[in-house]
């Protein structure tokens, strides 16, 4: 489904992500583990295509498309799905917009006829359940003073609805309490299928106690150092990323981890 | 440009009108005459003049329509449709060309309290609450246009409410101008008295239902006693190529508010003036407006709040979109005199830009003269978030909706403010159809 050759990127003239190779197929649920500054919430949003970064070399194919090529919403259109790890907030348009003109967009793509409002708010009530919204969320503007819990749990309502063939969680799980990480991993593991895959983007092995993964991957310094299988998270949380040979970027200040002043 | 620009180029028309008006009251020929000689003496203001800066009237002055008094003009009910809000129990009174026109208002079933008549008949019945309040909060001393007016004024709206009523209905006052006012001139006069604890909603729309060019130059005075509650929204949807000037000035008492709104998005050049004086302690005035422009548009908000007595709050939101090569000003000033302690005063202005050529002017301006007062303004001027363009875009919306989206949630923050249901999703509708094209029902 997605296939990294030796990608590199950079923010401006500084280099962050430096050679990764990665292959995801349908089915699999792969974590991206790494400390701050190693490039791992880089990795999700160049995949999502954001304008902050330039891929300097490497190549990203996506269900046999040259996915480097796509623009954002092209990229969204074909069912690739990020969840930001800072929910971005817009007032004065509603959630309930958002989402239904996402959702109609993504059918037009596909041929497909629009859904009405009326169709839609019925599609909108399962998917609320499932990530324990109520339906009032749906008509506040999006993410517009909600707390970070239900910022989060937005992000997986989003892509419930949105239902993506390759959904990359960007450490959805930093900051939340352990009601909220329960929700949102049982909401990720709901849409979990044979046809579909997930990549986990996380700084704690937490979110792996309950969202499993197929694969881990640890990210230092823009590139991956160790790859295995769900037990690699384990032996991480007991000896810590030096302990596996992944030390911190050098420096400070990397915009690795999703660093919000960067394309804004 | 030299100075005093044009000012007796309007003798022969002024002596006409004069001549024409014989038999009218004298408080009112002496409105008109010292209007006049006070408009030669001031001549049209260039931009060496501070208030004009940004704004050159050079167009209205080299075209030079001259005003007109006589009816005449072409429209129909049907035609008024997309400016009343399809309130058809809303009073309404409606000019055409500057001039009453009774067969397309309706006034027959006015609400207890609420008095809504033309100003020529007041003027002919010598009308003592005109009398009393004309040219009382709008001076002409200072500005030519007021003084222009005021020389030329001849008809308009009066709109009282009574003391202790409140209206639930909003009182539409609407200028059209048709085909036939093309190289005119008009000078509407609008007098608004709220008595004390009385509330009401008066709208006051300057619409057209053709592409003429023609100048509109209203003033409208407004009257707050104490503890009256006015919400007064100024819609300008000029013809794309007229030029308009519109001063309102208010004076308020003890305990009133003033919820201000202006909304332009017509003429080719265009400057409103909106001014309050808090004359009483406790008063509250709210200063609220969207403009948005295309193509070659130029439009001018000017705003003075100035708090002439302790223990009174100001608020002001101003929004402005640019899109095109148009240019928009914002002045606002805020005067606190040396005995308005207490003064809580808020003013925040934001500018959007949707292309590199349009242009923006802001100029917050703060005068204060007590030392126990809280006042704050900012100033914005940006173009779209593309953080939360990139945003929508990675959910699958495409590029150029994501940036009308955003642009209409820009302009929607501050239309959220108006309080009117019908009105607020009319202008909403307005704003989202011109950046989307989309049904505003379910933003």
């Amino acid at each position: 489904m997605l296939e990294i050759k030796n990608l590199h990127a950079s923010a401006g003239e500084k280099p962050i992500l430096r050679g990764i190779s990665l292959t995801v197929n349908a089915g699999e649920v792969h974590a991206v583990m790494g400390p701050n500054g190693s490039g791992k919430s880089t990795l999700a949003q160049v995949l999502a295509g954001h304008p902050a970064y330039e891929v300097t070399a490497g190549e990203v194919w996506y269900e046999g498309e040259n996915l480097l090529e796509l623009d954002p919403e092209e990229r969204a259109q074909k069912g690739l799905f990020m969840a930001f790890q800072y929910p971005v907030e817009i007032p004065g348009v509603s959630n309930a917009y958002l989402l239904r003109s996402a959702y109609n967009e993504i059918r037009k793509s596909r041929g497909e006829d629009e859904v009405d409002p009326i169709d839609f708010l019925e599609i909108m009530e399962q998917k609320l359940q499932l990530v324990h919204m109520s339906d009032d969320m749906l008509q506040r503007s999006v993410n517009t003073g909600f707390s970070g819990g239900e910022k989060k749990r937005n992000e997986i309502l989003q892509m419930a609805v949105l239902d993506p063939k390759l959904a990359i969680l960007d450490e959805t799980d930093s900051g939340l309490d352990i009601d909220a990480l329960r929700i949102v991993a049982e909401g990720v593991n709901t849409m979990r299928r044979p046809d579909n895959a997930t990549i986990v983007v996380t700084h704690y092995q937490r979110l792996l106690n309950y969202i499993v993964p197929d694969y881990v991957h640890v990210l230092a310094n823009g590139r991956i150092v160790k790859s295995g299988g769900k037990e690699l998270a384990l032996e991480l949380e007991a000896r810590g990323y030096e302990g596996i040979g992944a030390p911190a970027a050098r420096g400070n200040g990397e915009p690795g981890t999703g660093n919000r002043a960067v394309g804004q | 440009m030299t100075e005093g620009l044009g000012g007796s180029g309007y003798t022969t028309e002024y002596q006409a009108f004069a001549r024409a008006g014989r038999g009218t009251p004298s408080w009112l020929d002496t409105i008109r005459q010292c209007a006049f000689q006070r408009f030669q003496a001031l001549g049209f203001p260039t931009t060496k003049n501070e208030d004009w800066h940004f704004t050159s009237v050079a167009p209205i002055v080299e075209a030079a329509y001259p005003p007109r008094t006589a009816p005449g003009g072409d429209v129909k009910p049907a035609d008024l449709a997309p400016f009343t809000f399809g309130a058809s129990d809303w009073p309404t009174i409606v000019f055409v060309n500057g001039v009453f026109a009774p067969a397309l208002s309706s006034l027959e079933s006015l609400p207890e309290g609420v008095k809504v008549y033309d100003m020529a008949s007041a003027f002919r019945a010598s009308d003592s609450v005109v009398e009393r309040h004309l040219s009382k909060f709008a001076a002409y001393e200072l500005n030519t246009f007021t003084a222009l007016n005021s020389a030329f004024v001849s008809d308009g709206a009066v709109v009282r409410i009574a003391k202790e009523f409140e209206v639930d209905r909003p009182i539409h006052i609407l200028f059209v101008s048709d085909a036939l006012a093309a190289k005119t001139q008009s000078n509407p006069r609008t007098l608004i008295v709220a008595e004390r604890h009385s509330k009401a909603t008066v709208i006051e729309s300057y619409v057209a239902t053709g592409e003429a060019s023609y100048f509109t130059n209203a003033v409208t005075e407004v009257l707050l006693e104490d503890g009256a509650n006015l919400s007064h929204l100024k819609i300008q949807r000029e013809s794309p190529r007229a030029f308009h000037v519109g001063t309102i000035e208010a004076e308020q008492k003890r305990d009133s508010h003033y919820q201000s709104f202006s909304f332009a998005t017509g003429a080719a050049l265009s400057r409103t003036n909106i001014f309050t004086t808090l004359d009483g302690e406790g008063a509250g005035a709210t200063l609220n407006g969207l403009y948005m422009l295309d193509g070659e548009q130029h439009c001018d908000h000017q705003t003075k709040i100035e708090h002439a007595q302790p223990n009174c709050f100001s608020r002001e939101l101003y929004k402005g979109v640019l899109d095109g090569a148009s240019h928009g000003v914002f002045n606002g000033k805020v005067y606190v005199d040396p005995i308005a302690q207490k003064t809580d005063g808020k003013q925040t202005n934001k500018v959007l830009l949707l292309s590199e050529r349009a242009q923006v002017d802001t100029k917050p301006q703060l005068e204060i003269f007590a030392d126990d007062v809280k006042c704050t303004h900012g100033a914005t001027v940006g173009r779209v978030d593309e953080t939360a363009a990139f945003y929508m875009k990675s959910r699958g919306i495409n590029k150029e909706l994501a940036r009308r989206l955003l642009t209409y949630a820009f302009a929607a923050e501050v239309l959220e403010t108006i309080e009117i249901d019908r009105v607020r999703q009319d202008l909403e509708q307005a704003t989202l159809q011109r950046f989307t094209g989309i049904e505003v029902t379910s933003v």
